[in-house]
């Protein structure tokens, strides 16, 4: 089987500082990968050398494209890089107002999407919004409602709506569920994981609430000073942590 | 089905000066399908990491763990993953969910990850719950706010939902009363049945007599410098 996404010894430097040094990992098609460690491990540097939204200094991003097989997106053009993003690729930020239009219709911010891959018939995007906003659990009747007048929650699962209203078959996320509430939280996750079953989607998942990935990743990576310390099996990290920061990471954790 | 050969497990505890525990070392067992095998051995002995070690959860340093055509202790994550998935089952003592998901998709999730229909996933799941006699009205009710019999029979019912050719067991006869009792003990008999080779920690044990085949002490491989 073809990994869809290879990173190699990918690495990156702010001038003498580094963003991430030397990572390497394969993702499989379905495959749920998180990301933990404190804040400026370079959890976060990573993520966006491997979405290309920042230029590694080394190292390959090779994925798994449909139409010509893998290929090195780091050097591929822009515009194929672009057209990626857009298709096979998604992005949930942290901040649901950093993947939204604020001043569009909660179908425009999802109809956007379908638009910039080519479709065009007015009805047909109205339609495929509204089944989206649907399936992220929004009320069909807030169509045309800006997302300012959203709750946080809401905001979050319409970003998720216009992410993979295209079908993409890797999701990027930044802190999906940071700055929710519990039970915002835990409906989220619910949804998240549904979809990543019903559509085969792989994922990789930055994020410091170990909780979080304990539910949702299948796989998990520790990160610390840019490097990564320890990686394996969700349950194995966090039941059986090897490296000693893991170990303080995990024993870290308060009970509830 | 399930085998063991010189397995040996230790923890480095790095931010406690370092200290190595020797806690398992030189085990080699089988266990042959349609078997069921009971750990035995005190409290701290170390049934609970062997079990943890076999489901993958905990790092073997040194040996191999077989099962099936899987080396679980040189496999890949997606290789354990997907032995998990359709191979190795497993019925831990306590149940850990997604908050606000229903029972009913609880206990039908591990046979919609095979990729099962969703109407005959949750057919299966009725029928386990029916049987494990989880009133109709708590069905729609997200188990973590249920009793610790209630939970641990729907972790039970989650455990059976798919015919897994490998199951391990942590005491899933702990904290039910005798009917529920008699009734996962006959769902042990009715895997052993089919075939599936099954390792279990058993402290009742009237029910580790009936449905175990063989016994392994787990103390006889612990260390004797940590003993």
């Amino acid at each position: 089987m073809t990994p869809l996404l290879s990173v190699q010894g990918v690495t990156k430097r702010y001038g003498a500082h580094i963003g991430c040094a030397d990572v390497s990992f394969e993702l499989y098609p379905g495959e749920v990968m998180g990301i933990v460690g404190e804040s400026g491990s370079g959890k976060s540097t990573l993520l966006n050398c491997m979405a290309g939204h920042l230029t590694p200094d080394a190292g390959q991003v090779v994925f798994d494209t449909r139409a010509d097989g893998p290929r090195d997106t780091v050097t591929m053009s822009e515009p194929e890089r672009r057209m990626l993003s857009r298709t096979d690729w998604a992005f949930v930020h942290q901040h649901a107002r950093d993947g939204l239009r604020m001043g569009v219709s909660a179908g425009g911010n999802v109809g956007e999407r379908l638009m910039a891959v080519g479709e065009r018939h007015y009805g047909d995007i109205r339609s495929k919004a509204t089944d989206w906003l649907e399936r992220v659990e929004i009320d069909a009747g807030r169509v045309d409602d800006r997302p300012t007048t959203f709750s946080g929650g809401m905001q979050q699962r319409l970003q998720i709506a216009r992410n993979l209203v295209t079908g993409p078959r890797l999701v990027f996320m930044d802190e999906p569920t940071g700055g929710l509430d519990v039970s915002v939280q835990a409906r989220l996750l619910d949804l998240l994981r549904g979809l990543v079953r019903d559509m085969g989607l792989s994922a990789i998942i930055v994020t410091h609430d170990l909780a979080v990935v304990r539910l949702l990743a299948d796989r998990l990576m520790v990160m610390k000073s840019g490097r990564v310390v320890e990686a394996g099996l969700t349950d194995q990290v966090l039941d059986d942590p090897q490296h000693a920061y893991s170990q303080l990471l995990v024993s870290s954790v308060l009970q509830v | 089905m399930i085998e063991l050969s010189n397995v040996s497990k230790t923890f480095t505890l790095h931010n406690q000066g370092s200290a190595v525990i020797e806690v398992i070392s030189d085990v080699s067992f089988a266990v042959a399908p349609g078997e069921c095998v009971a750990l035995t051995g005190a409290s701290g002995a170390g049934k609970s990491t062997l079990m943890r070690m076999i489901y993958g959860n905990y790092l073997t340093q040194a040996g191999a763990i077989r099962i099936g055509d899987v080396d679980l202790v040189q496999a890949e994550p997606r290789e354990v993953i997907a032995l998990r998935r359709e191979v190795l089952g497993y019925v831990s003592q306590f149940l850990r969910v997604v908050p606000r998901v229903p029972t009913l998709d609880v206990v039908a999730e591990p046979l919609r990850a095979l990729g099962v229909s969703a109407e005959a996933s949750q057919a299966r799941a009725r029928a386990l719950l029916t049987q494990l006699n989880i009133p109709v009205r708590l069905w729609s009710l997200s188990p973590t706010t249920f009793s610790g019999g209630e939970q641990q029979r729907v972790n039970i019912a989650r455990g059976f939902s798919h015919t897994y050719p490998a199951m391990l067991l942590d005491e899933p006869t702990a904290s039910l009363d005798a009917t529920n009792r008699e009734i996962v003990l006959s769902l042990i008999e009715e895997a052993k049945g089919r075939g599936a080779a099954i390792i279990g920690i058993f402290h009742d044990e009237a029910a580790r007599d009936r449905v175990c085949d063989r016994e392994i002490d787990v103390s006889r491989f612990t260390p004797k410098a940590a003993a």
